[in-house]
């Protein structure tokens, strides 16, 4: 099966895998959404969304046969499960209103560009790695690129400009300011986003070895044996991974930084006057930009798919073959590499979703004082120092 | 009153950088997260009803199975919406309650103007009238909404009653036409 796979036309093999990509993002960035719902619900202390179950009958039959399964469909209705394809259903075919007052063309392209940055991104983010056939070990990622993290944050980036259309085409006030704020919102935390994560490829490119901004070398480099080269960035550079992670959530505009949308006072934000699937894409845009970015986060300063620190996936695969000699092959690997990766990424969504209920909304201006004056001149003062460190010590 | 000025501490590093404040906030939502909910799931589960709760009015029947109700309007008169109208009518005298002389041939609340102020089963010098337990009403129509006599009675049900008050004035009469004191 393997050996027919691998034997497709390069171009098609990279399309089916795009594909299946997209097919898995997409997804799980909806699936986002409701845990979002339960995991409010949870912290509130009510129950959330648990009541939907679709009929035996109709188009829904199928739907309704794994409802009736007797615990797991109780247990996929507690869960809110079939109320997120009823969700995705009636986002799907609801009608779709353009208000009489929109610039159409931006209007309806806005959300399109919402998604092209979100679901490319994914393509330069490694989410596993398997031992080839030579036994080395091999990233499992669309694009092998030694860009990496530089196409991420290019492409990444590029997703404010879908919120500035969209405030700008919505031809209202508060939209409008909405787009204001996303732009110089975007702007100020790039700054100490890209600065934060300076320290770890002055790390990872020694002098002498070669230059890379690859996040496969990262986890590469996290995964090394002995006592400094096991450790993940997060101990050795903590105020970086601190920074990294308060930017993130400015960049994905997540409570409580949450300017564009602000609901108590610009009604919705950019997507004041978007309803139905227009909307929708919008969220999983966001849903999705969280996914990417806290995979990033991940490879950068968690270790990536190891699954804990000093225990490389390396070791683990070697280990678990003396008990189960199949989890050697590519397929078997893989699938626990993306275990793996996917866990810790799952703890940072929810680690998003948390921190919405733990802390209010920041005012305007607060949100300005804390990136230009606390967060940038300490990634400044940062890299200075991880700069100076590390100088003497790849030096000495 | 004299004014006492009072220090205010200058806030310590940490605190200035609120982490961790934010880390005891997060512990608080988290701890609030693993706890049970606090919702009740409604139409399955109900919300236990306190004692002296005033739900819907009903009519009651006494142990014996009388109707309580001697239809003397009180209640129709005392409530404030005038939500109840009440049809008098006799008992006749063939039947065993006719010692009570009278008892509501319709009696109807119309449940669209009630206020569950109470003041009918203050009012009441039978104990006829209840407020009990039940809080939810609903109906598709305006005359859904209007609880006739029969409605009103199998809402009611029985209630306790210690006072058998005719039963007692039957059997005075009985024992005086006995006694011959007249």
């Amino acid at each position: 099966m393997f050996d027919f796979y691998f034997e497709l036309p390069l171009l098609l093999r990279l399309l089916l895998q795009g594909t299946v990509v997209i097919l898995v993002l997409f997804p799980l960035a909806a699936a986002c959404s409701m845990a979002e719902r339960k995991i409010s619900a949870w912290i509130q202390g009510r129950p959330g969304p648990n009541r939907t179950k679709p009929p035996l009958a109709g188009f829904l039959a199928p739907l309704g046969l794994v409802a009736s399964i007797p615990v797991l469909g109780t247990l996929l209705q507690k869960l809110g499960i079939f109320q997120l394809a009823a969700d995705g259903g009636k986002f799907t075919f609801k009608e779709d209103p353009v208000p009489g007052h929109v610039n159409k063309f931006y209007f309806i392209l806005a959300p399109i560009a919402s998604m092209i940055p979100a679901l490319s991104t994914v393509a330069f983010v490694p989410f596993g790695a398997y031992f080839n056939a030579a036994g080395e070990l091999v990233p499992v990622a669309l694009a092998h690129v030694d860009v990496g993290l530089l196409a991420v944050f290019a492409l990444g980036s590029l997703g404010v400009y879908s919120l500035i259309l969209a405030g700008w085409a919505s031809n209202s006030k508060y939209p409008f300011l909405g787009g204001v704020r996303a732009s110089a919102q975007l702007i100020s935390y790039e700054l100490s986003m890209t600065l934060s994560v300076l320290p770890v490829f002055l790390w990872v490119n020694a002098p002498g070895g070669q230059g890379t901004l690859s996040l496969f070398e990262v986890v590469q480099s996290q995964s090394q044996p002995g006592f400094w080269g096991g450790t993940w960035y997060v101990m050795t550079m903590p105020v970086s991974a601190f920074i990294f992670l308060i930017a993130l959530f400015a960049e994905t505009n997540r409570q409580p930084f949450d300017m564009p949308e602000s609901e108590a006072d610009l009604v919705g934000g950019f997507h004041t006057e978007y309803g139905a699937f227009k909307w929708s894409l919008f969220f999983v845009a966001e849903y999705a930009h969280m996914i990417v970015g806290s995979g990033i986060f991940c490879l950068l300063f968690l270790g990536g798919w190891n699954p804990l620190p000093w225990v490389s996936l390396a070791d683990t695969i070697h280990a678990l073959a003396n008990i189960l000699p199949c989890v050697c092959t590519p397929l078997f690997m893989g699938l626990i590499a993306i275990g793996i990766f996917l866990g810790k990424v799952g703890f940072f969504i929810f680690f998003f979703m948390w921190v919405r209920w733990t802390l209010p909304r920041f005012r305007y201006d607060q949100v300005m004082t804390l990136g230009w004056k606390k967060l940038l001149p300490l990634s400044i003062a940062n890299l200075i120092v991880y700069a100076l460190g590390i100088a003497w010590l790849q030096t000495r | 009153m004299a004014v006492v000025t009072v220090e205010r501490k200058p806030l310590s590093f940490l605190e200035r950088t609120y982490l961790p404040n934010i880390a005891a906030g997060l512990a608080t939502t988290f701890k609030r997260m693993v706890q049970p909910v606090e919702t009740l799931e409604y139409p399955e589960q109900r919300p236990a009803i306190p004692a002296g709760y005033r739900g819907v009015p009903t009519l009651v029947y006494d142990p014996n199975g009388r109707e309580k109700c001697v239809s003397c309007q009180l209640c129709e008169f005392v409530c404030p919406p005038k939500a109840i109208r009440i049809t008098p009518g006799e008992i006749a005298h063939d039947d065993a309650n006719a010692h009570v002389e009278k008892r509501p041939e319709e009696f109807k609340i119309d449940m669209l103007r009630c206020i569950y102020c109470g003041l009918c089963q203050e009012v009441c010098p039978e104990e006829a009238i209840w407020l009990q337990n039940q809080y939810s009403m609903t109906g598709y129509t305006r005359e859904e909404m209007v609880n006739d006599k029969k409605r009103l009675y199998e809402l009611g049900g029985t209630l306790p009653d210690s006072h058998f008050k005719w039963d007692k004035k039957a059997a005075a009469e009985k024992a005086a036409h006995a006694g011959g004191h007249h």
